[in-house]
């Protein structure tokens, strides 16, 4: 038995003192983006993460002062109250008053927590007022953030390449924490984050910020942050939402307001330049070329990188029917999804025409399909009108 | 009268005792522990290092759904329904279950589910991969086809555990011996008849929130589909209207084998045996008022947020008198510790761990940040693990000298014990700080900075499944020989069970027993 004691002694040691002494240097390392022993919640960067923080370590506390109490009583009955020692056991049982003492001191313990769990709530449910508001969408594996009351928006995929995934080369410090393009939002104002899903439930979760919300298909949930801090924060889909779950990160970059403005205003002209594309002719490298960038971070997470696909789930594009018929009809299952297999997509609201104009391109040419034609991008504006 | 068991296979496929159905439930379940298990270790395998090593992303969702399930479906309720059918006719002097030959069928259904369950994994497209809890719509227009055998398989476990539990709750209102008042029936017997009513009360909302699956899978209607006028929550709602009694499904028996096996090894009588019984049947009904607590995040009305939060926390009033009147038990007893106390001691330490994540969990606010992490992971395999695993071996170690006639070997039983408990704490323990650190639970790979203590739970998934091993075979050698144990085995344990001989007879209390 006294193993049994020492081992748990070494593990609520563990509990107790890690926490306190640790926090300093998990806040210190997430900054590296490398904690390696991170054992609490972070802080993060708004009012509302620390209050949860605190919350967070207020319960613990109790619990760890009724377990002294509890597992101190059994410990001790264990080391003296053993037949080896010669204790002769006491008949006692049946008390009313010990038995009401441990009914109502619970519940009044219990009225202490649920006064500031109760009061911070209704500080996380107020959503109005805000300054900005940015609409997030799960896809199966990436979010979409629109910007509302601006031409901004954009896909925010995994950064991280399939060879560090598939241990060919070396991880990164934000190993599965990187993504192509952030969300880039102002420090200290109000931001309100509409959310909701085009597929599955996703969640949106962003621990520095304290904001988890489940993103649902046709409902659109409500939450809200202010970021105190300029930084890069880093979060994750916190909800199972099919085979590439743990692949769609979230990086949200939280900058000055006069800095965040010009990156709005660049961001948008940006949008207006690929839209100018449109009436552009591309030869077939070009389309080629840009193709393969958009399919490697659209469509590789199902169809694979070999065009190959998962048997009996995503079908293949290499020597597929669709990629090497007719173009409506390879236009059709791009643009507007599939009428059958929901997992395929409509892509049509999600890449610009010039993109899909290439992707189109290379799947007819790449994976030994070799129709060797090409999509112009007003072609697919010409199919989306139509 | 005392004819014996028929020779041959014969014997357990038409048998209708209590006790040979009971022998087979429990061989079931260890066979099912162990498939699942082996699925846990796939998972801890993978998650031994950052990166993709030994299965691909969809095998790993496959492995974490049908882990959950066969441990859930296949493990602990049939083992808990074994237990019951050894011990329930024999603790209340009943000669057998009231409906002997339902008794037959609702177990020999289950290797069929099973059967059908385990076969998904080599359909085209895979086994299910959307979770144990099988959230809509990446469980209906997104799940792989294998979803409907899945379906079908819930179906019947669901009938063989409603029929299961009005058995048990026909033996125990009918089948008394007489003087055998409810108020004087063993914790074990209580605790299962009201995880009976749970079951019946909640295994059909289990089986209608499945058929509304298959209606939006295969006949067009939108349950759960927003474009179709339906609402994915509303999945939620009902899986965990469901969902949050069946855990106490799960833990109730598990108070009940605690509360015999304590007082025994303590030599004093249970501190209040009228508060444990009042505090069980408030569990229950609790049960039935918060399962929106698994669902804080998918942005309930706040009022709706604040009545679960306060209602989960009312849970820690009765659970806290178990615990405390465990404790009174054992002080200033005079204590040994073989290892069914071993077990039981561990559980009430370890399960009240579990019970402090769970009141932190219970938190609203708090629980934004724990939500779907490993915190949650840690959390509900601390009251599972050392709950309902721990709790069914000890009852095993306990009761097998009882069922066998012969004793099993207590230093391997205390290895077994040590093994099990270092390698449950070793693997467990580690989740709650990754999942404090930030790490989403069901992802097959991970950012660097949770490498460490991932490596440290898988070490200990292996110590922990290499110590059942022992366990088994502590279990064979006993049913094979050993030495003889008494009719009472223990030092004056209560209870009728103990006034049959070793082994028990085939039939006993063909005639009841006198209750003082």
């Amino acid at each position: 038995m006294l193993m049994g004691i020492k081992r748990l002694f070494a593990f609520l040691t563990l509990a107790t003192i890690a926490p306190g002494v640790l926090a300093q240097e998990t806040a210190q390392n997430a900054e590296e983006g490398a904690a390696r022993w991170g054992v609490n919640m972070t802080q993060g960067v708004t009012e509302v993460s620390r209050t949860t923080y605190d919350l967070h370590m207020l319960i613990f506390w109790i619990c760890v002062a009724i377990g002294v109490v509890v597992f101190g009583v059994m410990f001790y009955s264990m080391w003296r109250h053993r037949k080896s020692k010669g204790y002769e056991a006491a008949q006692f049982h049946e008390s009313t008053l010990v038995e009401l003492a441990w009914t109502i001191v619970p519940t009044l313990i219990l009225i202490g927590m649920a006064i500031p769990a109760t009061k911070t709530l209704y500080d996380i449910y107020d959503t109005k007022e805000a300054d900005l508001d940015i609409m997030i969408t799960g896809y199966q594996w990436k979010w979409k953030y629109d910007y509302m009351g601006s031409d901004v928006s954009f896909f925010s995929n995994l950064s991280t390449p399939q060879s560090q995934i598939n241990n060919q080369q070396p991880k990164a410090a934000n190993y599965l924490l990187e993504v192509d393009e952030p969300l880039v939002v102002p420090i200290n104002k109000k931001i309100r984050f509409l959310i909701t899903a085009n597929d599955v439930i996703h969640a949106w979760w962003v621990p520095d910020l304290a904001v988890k919300k489940d993103a649902i298909p046709g409902f659109v949930n409500e939450s809200w942050t202010r970021i105190e801090e300029p930084g890069i924060y880093r979060g994750q889909c916190a909800e199972l939402c099919g085979k590439d779950h743990g692949f769609m990160p979230i990086v949200v970059k939280a900058v000055p307001e006069d800095e965040y403005h010009s990156w709005l205003s660049d961001r948008a002209a940006a949008a207006a330049r690929i839209k100018e594309l449109t009436n552009k002719t591309f030869t077939f490298d070009e389309l080629y070329a840009r193709g393969e960038e958009i399919y490697k971070s659209a469509c590789v997470a199902c169809h694979q990188a070999k065009g190959e696909g998962i048997p009996g789930t995503f079908p293949a594009i290499a020597g597929s029917a669709i990629a090497t018929g007719p173009m409506d009809a390879h236009m059709s299952m791009v643009v507007d999804g599939s009428p059958s297999n929901p997992a395929m997509q409509a892509f049509g609201a999600q890449l610009s025409e010039v993109d899909l104009a290439a992707v189109i391109t290379y799947q007819r040419s790449a994976f030994g399909n070799n129709m060797g034609d090409t999509v112009q991008p007003i072609d697919v504006l010409n199919f989306k009108n139509k | 009268m005392a004819h014996g068991p028929k020779p041959g296979f014969t014997r357990w496929l038409y048998t209708t005792n209590h006790k040979d159905i009971g022998s087979m439930y429990l061989w079931f379940s260890f066979a099912m522990f162990l498939l699942g298990g082996c699925m846990a270790l796939v998972i801890r395998a993978e998650l031994f290092q950052p990166g993709l090593q030994i299965v691909q992303p969809g095998f790993f969702n496959q492995m974490t759904t049908m882990h959950g399930l066969i441990m859930v479906f296949g493990a602990v309720m049939p083992a808990f329904v074994g237990l019951a059918n050894w011990m329930v006719p024999m603790m209340i002097g009943a000669p057998d279950m009231a409906l002997p030959r339902m008794n037959n069928w609702s177990f020999w259904i289950l290797p069929f589910a099973f059967a059908m369950l385990v076969s998904t994994l080599f359909m085209e497209g895979g086994a299910p991969d959307f979770g144990w809890t099988f959230y809509a719509p990446l469980s209906t227009e997104y799940a792989p086809p294998s979803v409907t055998f899945f379906i079908f398989a819930v179906h019947i476990m669901g009938a063989s555990s409603i029929m299961g539990a009005i058995n048990i709750v026909a033996t125990i209102l009918n089948m008394r011996a007489p003087g055998m008042t409810l108020m004087k029936m063993p914790l074990f017997v209580w605790t299962w008849l009201i995880t009976a009513y749970l079951l019946i009360a909640v295994m059909p909302v289990l089986a209608g929130v499945v058929t509304m699956m298959l209606m939006d899978i295969h006949f067009g209607t939108s349950f759960f589909s927003a474009a179709g006028g339906g609402d994915p929550v509303l999945f939620q709602h009902v899986f965990w209207f469901f969902g949050h009694p069946e855990v106490y499904i799960m833990i109730l028996p598990a108070f009940g084998i605690v509360s015999a096996i304590i007082p025994t090894f303590a030599r004093k009588p249970l501190f209040g045996y009228s508060s444990m019984v009042y505090a069980t049947a408030s569990i229950a009904f609790l049960s039935f008022i918060v399962w929106a607590h698994h669902m804080f995040t998918v942005g309930m009305p706040i009022a709706g947020e604040l009545f679960f939060m306060y209602a989960t926390m009312l849970i820690a009033v009765p659970t806290g008198v178990k615990v405390f009147n465990w404790v009174t038990t054992m002080f200033r007893g005079s204590m040994t510790f073989e290892t069914p106390m071993l077990f039981s001691i561990a559980f009430v330490i370890l399960f009240t761990i579990g019970g402090f994540s769970g009141l932190m969990l219970a938190i609203a606010p708090a629980d934004f940040q724990y939500h779907d992490t490993y915190f949650v992971v840690a959390h509900f395999h601390y009251v599972l693990v050392p709950g309902a695993i721990f709790s069914i071996t000890a009852g095993v170690y306990y009761w097998l000298p009882k069922w066998t006639g012969n004793m099993y070997n207590e230093s391997m039983g205390k290895v077994h014990f040590w093994l099990a408990f270092v390698g449950l704490n070793v693997t467990f323990f580690p989740m709650h700080f990754v999942g404090l650190a930030g790490m989403p639970r069901r992802i097959p790979d991970y950012a660097l900075q949770f490498a460490d203590f991932n490596q440290i739970a898988s070490v200990g998934a292996f110590l922990f499944g290499a110590a059942q091993i022992l366990f088994l075979f502590n279990v064979i050698r006993t049913v094979r020989g050993g030495k003889k144990a008494t009719d009472e085995v223990w030092e004056n344990p209560e209870g009728l069970e103990w006034s049959v001989p070793s082994p028990a007879p085939y039939h006993t209390f063909s005639t009841p027993p006198v209750v003082r």
